[in-house]
């Protein structure tokens, strides 16, 4: 048991570092959107669906289907992530503007906002599942079929550790969400928008008085969190390059749980919290099997909330520095 | 079968598939001269009904179109030649949901008033569907639910006409010692109730043979199976067999070859479909290994009856027959068999059933007290450039 730790140790540490990135840039959706609004905004897995197939798209279009190297695949990269992005953030705007605004502005109650939510995210799966895949994507009766993104990115090793290899796809994954995440990070702490985040999360009638336009300022919160999902949707396809209309679901939950244990409302705790469980889940695979995963990252975050009701860094948006 | 279609999205996906159903019910409705078709015998010119149920628009629905086809063919050809009864093939999309099929088993017999059901597909919902035909005392037979358990629980109207994972995991093992000259292999399952059952056997008869073995489980909803992939690795095995349906297999093989891993790469029928070189990709799947308790026909075969059959459906759906095609042809020949005996009632169907024995695409069809079909043989598939190709029946089939 424990030669078996010590053999798959930093394998499994590079995968979960991958995932719980992927699991981080989503969290942020959740957590950005909670720190303003104290609402969980439980459509966001579809968010991130969404970011998948839009990162699809420009393959798809473009008609490539055989690895590329060079400048040609940074470009396909970079678009993949832009319309990734693209397609994440305005569907989380229009999400707000059609299954919440509507319901803010009448001051309904935040459990028929989560109501909302959750019509509004079977609504896109089935949208996906019966209209978009099979008409956008030419697969006719095939909506509920994974699909797959053929290999633009040949998997070669970029260094080794320990012996155990670390492939390009993984680094690029890691890399790109950590810098996402500093530059989300300056965003927040250092742009007069940042400032309106916090301040509307602190206290939205003070930042009204001040002169924040509050709907201008979840417009922007729906906007950025939806744009991190997007990059991740974009980075899981280029790395795991496969996708189907309820890929939301599992990320999405997994998502959740890291922003809650990280802290939620926290945005360092979102990548603290992603990271965290992608290691947890893989780490707990080498003991019980890959079976008890799920089990396994539910229990620490039960465990974690026994002891830090708040979270690991629990420190929110509200009480973050001016 | 996959725990992901118990959600949320399932009950909407519900109410659409049963209103489609039911428009799809009164516009046959029309043709249907007997108000009680089901049980009372129908007078000439009428219309009788046969049900076909699986994942037709899924997952996985790629292993549930070619047995669909296949009936429907039967179907066609019978009709055609302008019979006193008619039969009319009603299709129910469980996607491959157990609440979902029994819901449509309900369907089926109180509005639709089928006198067989060709199916379930697959075997997590066929458990729970046969207990409903049973109470309604109508036949079925299944091309494609493998699971043992099946035929053990007494049932006088459940059929499969194919043989189950007891034989499909020790031929399949067998191969894997033998054929394959495994020394130390690596079992995976997918925790369903046909993935699990049917690893549980294969490595059963892999200790029995004193192979060295290794295991593991994952969850087909998720898309990254690194965990089982380290495992993999870190084991050195020199072949890992999958028990579970193609959709997480192909995943689960790239991510095997993107680590390095060269072990053989064997599954189950669950994985017999061109979406398993799909989603793994050409240069990953080539020489995966798959072994079936179905016959898929190449196109090099010779015997005149399985040729015309090929040829036939190639003519019908533009595309050679693929995995369960001959089974799902050969359940629905007992069927029209039955109606052309002049048995247009479920029970008089069920005991003509009890009593066929003949030379079927895929098999000698003939089934045993409990439904089983009495042939047993196992047969060996493995793609080659792309494709998948028939190597033999698995106590015989070599290495090229």
């Amino acid at each position: 048991m424990l030669n078996d730790f010590v053999n798959q140790f930093w394998p499994a540490t590079i995968d979960g570092l991958a995932f719980g990135s992927i699991y981080a840039l989503i969290a942020l959706g959740y957590t950005m959107v909670y720190g303003v609004l104290r609402l969980i905004n439980f459509a966001h897995s579809e968010v991130f669906m969404i970011g998948t197939f839009g990162a699809m798209f420009v393959p798809f279009v473009l008609g490539i289907s055989s690895p590329l190297t060079g400048i040609a695949l940074v470009g396909i990269i970079v678009a993949m992530i832009l319309a990734g992005m693209v397609a994440s953030a305005g569907t989380a705007m229009a999400l707000e503007r059609i299954a919440y605004r509507p319901l803010r502005s009448r001051g309904a109650s935040r459990l028929a906002a989560l109501i909302s939510a959750i019509g509004a995210s079977i609504f896109l799966q089935e949208l996906f599942a019966l209209l978009i895949i099979p008409k956008v994507f030419n697969r006719p009766q095939q909506g509920r079929i994974p699909m797959a993104l053929p290999r633009l990115m040949e998997r070669t090793e970029l260094f080794s550790i320990f012996g155990h290899s670390v492939r390009v796809d993984q680094v690029l994954v890691i890399v790109a969400a950590i810098g996402m995440m500093v530059a989300l990070d300056a965003l927040v702490n250092r742009t007069k928008v940042g400032r309106g985040i916090r301040a509307t999360a602190q206290n939205p009638e003070a930042a009204v008085l001040m002169g924040v336009d509050i709907n201008k300022i979840v417009r922007m919160t729906f906007l950025i969190g939806g744009g991190m999902a997007g990059v991740a949707g974009a980075l899981y396809l280029i790395s795991y390059e496969n996708t189907n209309y309820f890929i939301g679901f599992l990320f999405g939950i997994k998502a959740f749980t890291a922003a809650v244990l990280g802290g939620i409302g926290n945005l360092r705790g979102a990548l603290v919290g992603g990271i965290t469980l992608g290691l947890v889940e893989n780490y707990g695979a080498i003991f019980f099997g890959s079976d008890w995963k799920h089990v396994i990252s539910f229990s620490i975050l039960v465990l974690v909330l026994m002891f830090r009701p708040t979270g690991i860094l629990g420190e929110s948006l509200q009480q973050a520095r001016a | 079968m996959r725990p992901k279609s118990a959600r949320l999205g399932g009950v909407l996906a519900v109410g659409l598939a049963l209103t489609l159903g039911l428009a799809a019910c009164s516009d046959g409705g029309g043709t249907d001269a007997s108000p009680e078709a089901g049980s009372s015998s129908a007078a000439a010119g009428s219309t009788i009904k046969l049900g076909f149920m699986g994942d037709l628009t899924g997952a996985n629905a790629g292993i549930v179109i070619p047995p669909r086809n296949g009936a429907k063919l039967v179907i066609d050809e019978y009709n055609k030649t302008n019979p006193a009864v008619k039969v009319e093939m009603v299709e129910y999309d469980s996607q491959a949901d157990p609440s979902k099929a029994v819901a449509l088993a309900q369907q089926a017999i109180k509005t639709d008033k089928i006198v067989g059901l060709i199916g379930p597909a697959f075997s997590g919902e066929s458990a729970q569907v046969a207990p409903v035909m049973e109470e309604a005392m109508i036949p079925s037979i299944s091309a494609s639910a493998t699971n043992a358990a099946l035929s053990a629980n007494g049932w006088k109207y459940w059929h499969r006409v194919l043989p189950s994972d007891s034989v499909q995991g020790p031929g399949i093992a067998n191969f894997i010692a033998d054929g394959v000259g495994s020394k130390n292999a690596f079992v995976i399952d997918d925790k369903s109730e046909y993935g699990k059952p049917l690893a549980d056997v294969v490595r059963t008869t892999l200790e029995g043979k004193g192979v060295k073995l290794t295991n593991d489980s994952l969850d087909p909803a998720e898309s990254d199976f690194s965990s089982v992939v380290n495992k993999v690795v870190a084991a050195k095995p020199d072949a890992i067999f999958f028990g579970g349906y193609y959709a997480a297999g192909g995943v689960l093989l790239k991510q095997l070859r993107d680590k390095g891993v060269k072990a053989k790469f064997l599954s189950g029928d669950g994985s017999l479909d061109k979406g398993l070189i799909d989603g793994a990709g050409a240069a990953n799947a080539e020489g995966a290994l798959v072994g079936c308790p179905c016959y898929i026909a190449t196109p090099d075969v010779t015997d005149a009856k399985v040729k015309a059959f090929a040829d036939a459906y190639k003519a019908a759906y533009s595309a050679d027959p693929a995995i369960y095609a001959a089974e799902g042809y050969d359940a629905a020949t007992v069927f029209i068999d039955a109606i052309k005996a002049g048995n247009t009632t479920a029970d008089k169907i069920n005991a003509f059933i009890g009593t066929v024995d003949f030379a079927g695409v895929s098999k000698q069809v003939k089934f045993e007290a409990n439904g089983e079909v009495a042939a047993k043989d196992i047969y060996i598939y493995q793609v080659k450039d792309g494709a998948i190709g028939l190597l033999g029946k698995a106590a015989e089939a070599k290495l090229g």
